[in-house]
């Protein structure tokens, strides 16, 4: 069983969301309409419906991370869903309850949701294969596999600006290699037609042949951008230095960092995107961030939004009486 | 015991014999072949019709837990299942706890095993002092303990130089070296460098972790001249290297384990922990150049590789979980199933589960000569049968196999001339 | 049909005295999806209503959701309009149960306080669950619990009457 089929009931609808991969357009479409739909909520006077009204979520965090944990949050209580965070420290020195035992207590609260970041890759899937059958998984970043919200609230944003999908070129920039936004991002640009992804890096950032993933490889910023209709620029971590990967961030701003310069090889209304948060000065320019062309900021906006719509999709399903769920 | 074998169809790769015939065994040896010896009076008789009548198995790698892991599994446990699995010999790596780098380790494991008396458990003595890879381990007196030879344990000498010495020091006891093909610096991962780990976000394993350390390896063994055994060899170009280096007369032999034979990187999908081994299974074409490699005998040796676990270790996302699988059960069925999907001799296929193994070890066992130790297995080739998780003798229940075919069952084992096990329906 | 049509002239007729009624000068129209939203662009034509046109999707108030789940079809609510102090007439197709209604009722509560609300609907086919009426009805009617009454749009608007078995 592959992670694509624990995550879809026997109608083929989503119960768990785990992964980008094997989707198909109409559950991508499905949630990017059901977002639509939702992105008003945080204009008007009462920024919740009732949708989730006596649910419970919980932000299972293995890997600490406020902002993502915040933005679930923020998604649920629009939904009138109540939160539990619970911040679970994996470091080896204080290694405690096995996952399945943390598991089992948690379940024992009378929860319907699990919000779940951990830094092993597969670690969504594993909760998901184990938890009871009413309760609804969300990936919210395993590892180097997915991140499939963050995907979902990506193309989101494009389609909102460049909503012809078989038309546009993406490039992806940075950190491949470690980079579980870009593999969901990836998969979900296929899925709904992408005329060409790129993918731009030096050789130690690009994972074992990343081809077979469906895109094109560049080496170089200055081949890899031009005439794309949207970037985005991955973000690049410390231990990167560390692992013999890159001599320094100055050289990789100095090649890859995104200029104004180098924006101005992408086509005059090309997307700037960051899945965030930005270091200036080193993936990316100050002024270019900053600028008219960013769309980095409704990213965040547009994060509500298609979490919600996720949570909202997912739990219904679990709710159904005709589905494999009770 | 006088114990007649009657009526099976006896395979001894050692003299390339395949008839059918009785063996007679008594006071733990192979007492004739055909003809009953002088004053030979059965007090048991085996009804082998139908079935093939071959030596013991020897399983070159078999991790028995103890000393050390005993909540994991017991010499007594895991021999108990060897011998289900018509397995009559294990050799036991290095890396036990404390690691076999005294005589007295190596007497205690004899002891146990003696004790629990269903099969014969030999074992490899450590390098290095504690399997650091500093310091020379007491070879000598490893060997007279009754070491069959020395080995890294799966945690292969870096320092070049200690490397050196090791060998040169071994050689000068006519030991034979097993060793552990890689490189630690390029193994940080979980699963082989490819498609697969670049889907799933795994971090990789390259082949050249393998085959760059056997390539480096030969070389020391040409100007040294010390026999070395690589163990689990896992890239086809790794088989290659081995392959020329044999034909150049080299002392060199290697061995491949069961599950690198059936699976490959695209098992890992689904993050399945019972698949998360090392070294890790690679691709079709590797999978592909270790079966030809086993059956043109560049491979001489099939083994479990056998690492029973606990089932905490395996529950968990997979980079949380321990490496290994529970292969004693499964070794002889797994072997078979190969064998009849590829059309490979019988013969061929017992060399490298006994004979094989037997010769890479100097042992005099391993084949059914007069005078032999009486150390066999029966079976039954054509049944065919599904593995149950109940059906796993081994306290690791570790398997991907559970629900797999197999092929071939064993209906009797003896060991020592003894029968340590028969199949009951 | 013109059937349809018709009815909806009786509405624009029982609206216009309504609103003169309660000295309603400016109403704004809100129509429920999708049908009350035909039926509502109708109204707002024959009364002359310049405000623009409100649409609510109550698919996220909807009390059945741990039953049914989200709509794959949904469309997004839109109120182009401040609806504080405003009067509003909701208007719908079928009114049934009374749960649609109550569900856009906590709906355009959620978006401001309305100085009114008026319902106005095509078909009122009773069976009422919750204790709700309209102030408009094109045509009462009362078919058997299994008679499915739907109207097919946007033009021609055509009421059908569906039994399921």
């Amino acid at each position: 069983m592959t992670t694509t089929s624990i995550q879809l009931d026997r109608q083929g609808r989503l119960l768990h969301f785990l992964t980008t991969e094997g989707l198909s357009r109409r559950h991508l479409t499905e949630i990017l309409d059901t977002a639509e739909s939702l992105r008003g909520v945080a204009e008007r006077r009462v920024k919740k419906l009732p949708t989730l009204h006596g649910k419970t979520v919980v932000n299972l965090f293995f890997e600490a991370s406020t902002r993502t944990r915040t933005t679930f949050e923020l998604a649920a209580k629009r939904l009138s869903a109540d939160v539990l965070n619970l911040n679970i420290a994996t470091s080896s020195a204080v290694k405690g309850e096995s996952l399945l035992d943390t598991l089992r207590n948690i379940e024992a609260m009378q929860c319907d949701m699990f919000v779940v970041r951990h830094e092993q890759s597969g670690a969504a899937e594993f909760i998901a294969r184990h938890v009871k059958p009413h309760i609804a998984v969300l990936n919210a970043g395993d590892g180097r596999h997915a991140h499939p919200t963050q995907a979902m609230l990506d193309v989101f944003t494009i389609r909102r600006h460049k909503p012809d999908f078989p038309s546009l070129r993406v490039a992806i920039v940075g950190d491949i290699l470690h980079s579980r936004v870009a593999r969901s991002l990836i998969h979900a640009l296929s899925i709904l037609g992408a005329g060409e992804i790129r993918v731009i890096a030096p050789c130690t950032l690009l994972p074992a042949q990343v081809e077979s993933l469906g895109v094109q490889v560049f080496h170089l910023p200055e081949q890899g951008l031009r005439d794309v209709d949207v970037i985005v620029m991955l973000r690049l971590q410390r231990e990167r230095m560390e692992g013999a990967l890159l001599p320094s961030e100055q050289e990789f701003f100095q090649r890859y960092g995104l200029t104004e310069d180098r924006l101005a090889l992408a086509k005059p209304d090309a997307l700037v995107m960051h899945p965030g948060p930005i270091n200036r000065g080193v993936e990316i320019d100050s002024r270019v961030a900053d600028g008219a062309r960013s769309v980095i900021l409704e990213q965040v906006t547009n994060g509500i939004a298609v979490r919600m719509a996720i949570m909202s999709i997912t739990l219904g399903n679990h709710a159904r009486p005709d589905g494999e769920i009770a | 015991m006088h114990i007649l074998i009657q009526g099976g169809r006896v395979i001894d790769p050692a003299h390339q014999f395949d008839a059918v015939t009785d063996v007679f065994v008594a006071v733990g040896r192979i007492a004739g072949l055909g003809q009953r010896p002088a004053g030979f009076k059965a007090e048991r008789v085996i009804d082998a019709s139908g079935h093939i009548v071959c030596p013991g198995l020897i399983d070159l790698c078999a991790r028995l837990r103890e000393p050390g892991l005993e909540h994991k599994a017991t010499i007594a446990s895991e021999t108990r299942a060897a011998a289900a699995g018509g397995i009559t010999t294990l050799v036991c790596p290095p890396d036990t706890d404390p690691v076999i780098d005294e005589p007295a380790v190596v007497e205690l494991i004899r002891r146990r095993a003696k004790a629990a008396g269903h099969a014969r458990v030999l074992t490899l003595g450590a390098l290095t002092h504690r399997l650091r890879g500093e310091r020379l381990a007491e070879m000598a007196a490893l060997k007279e303990a009754g070491c069959v030879g020395v080995g890294d344990g799966g945690r292969p000498i870096t320092n070049t130089r200690v490397l050196r010495r090791a060998l040169e020091y071994a050689a000068t006891f006519d030991l034979t070296v097993f060793l552990t093909p890689l490189d630690p610096e390029l193994s940080h991962g979980l699963a082989h460098e490819g498609q697969v780990s670049t889907r799933l976000g795994l971090p990789g394993i390259l082949a050249a972790a393998e085959t760059g350390i056997i390539a480096r390896d030969l070389e020391l063994i040409r100007d040294i001249g010390v026999r070395v055994h690589f163990g689990r060899l896992s890239c086809a170009r790794s088989v290659e290297l081995v392959a020329r280096a044999q034909a150049e007369g080299l002392p060199v032999s290697a061995d491949a384990a069961i599950h690198h034979l059936h699976l490959t990187e695209n098992d890992l999908l689904g993050f399945d922990s019972e698949c998360h081994v090392r070294p890790p299974l690679r691709s079709q074409r590797d999978r592909d150049a270790l079966r030809a490699g086993v059956s043109n005998g560049t491979l001489g040796a099939l083994c479990s590789d056998h690492q029973p676990h606990e089932s905490d270790a395996k529950c968990g996302p997979l980079g949380d979980t321990e490496p290994g699988i529970s292969g004693l059960d499964t070794l002889l069925g797994l072997s078979l199933r190969l064998a009849r999907d590829h059309g490979w001799p019988l013969m061929t296929l017992i060399e490298r589960l006994s004979w094989g193994p037997a010769r890479i070890l100097g042992l005099p066992s391993g084949h059914l000569g007069v005078g032999a130790p009486a150390d066999l297995c029966i079976f039954d080739p054509d049944a065919s049968w599904r593995l149950a998780a109940s059906h796993l003798r081994s306290r690791g229940q570790n398997s991907p196999f559970i629900g797999w075919e197999l092929q071939g069952r064993v209906t009797h084992t003896l060991f020592d001339g003894e029968l340590v096990y028969a199949y009951e329906a | 049909m013109g059937d349809t049509e018709l009815l909806i002239d009786a509405m624009a007729g029982q609206l216009r005295d309504l609103l003169t009624e309660r000295s309603i000068a400016d109403p704004v129209l809100v129509g429920i999806h999708t049908g009350g939203v035909w039926i509502a662009e109708r109204l707002r034509q024959r009364l002359g209503i310049t405000a623009p046109l409100g649409q609510l999707d109550v698919s996220f108030y909807r009390d059945d959701f741990s039953r049914v789940g989200v709509n794959p079809h949904i469309r997004p609510s839109e109120l182009p309009f401040d609806i504080e102090g405003r009067h509003l007439v909701l208007v719908d197709d079928v009114l049934n149960t009374g749960r649609t209604v109550r569900a856009a009722l906590n709906e355009l509560f959620d978006y401001g306080r309305p100085a009114s609300v008026l319902l106005a609907v095509l078909v009122d086919r009773g069976g009422r669950q919750l204790p709700i009426e309209a102030n408009v009805v094109g045509t009462r009617m009362n078919p058997p619990d299994n008679q499915n009454v739907q109207l097919n749009g946007p033009d021609p608007l055509q009421l059908t009457f569906q039994t399921s078995s």
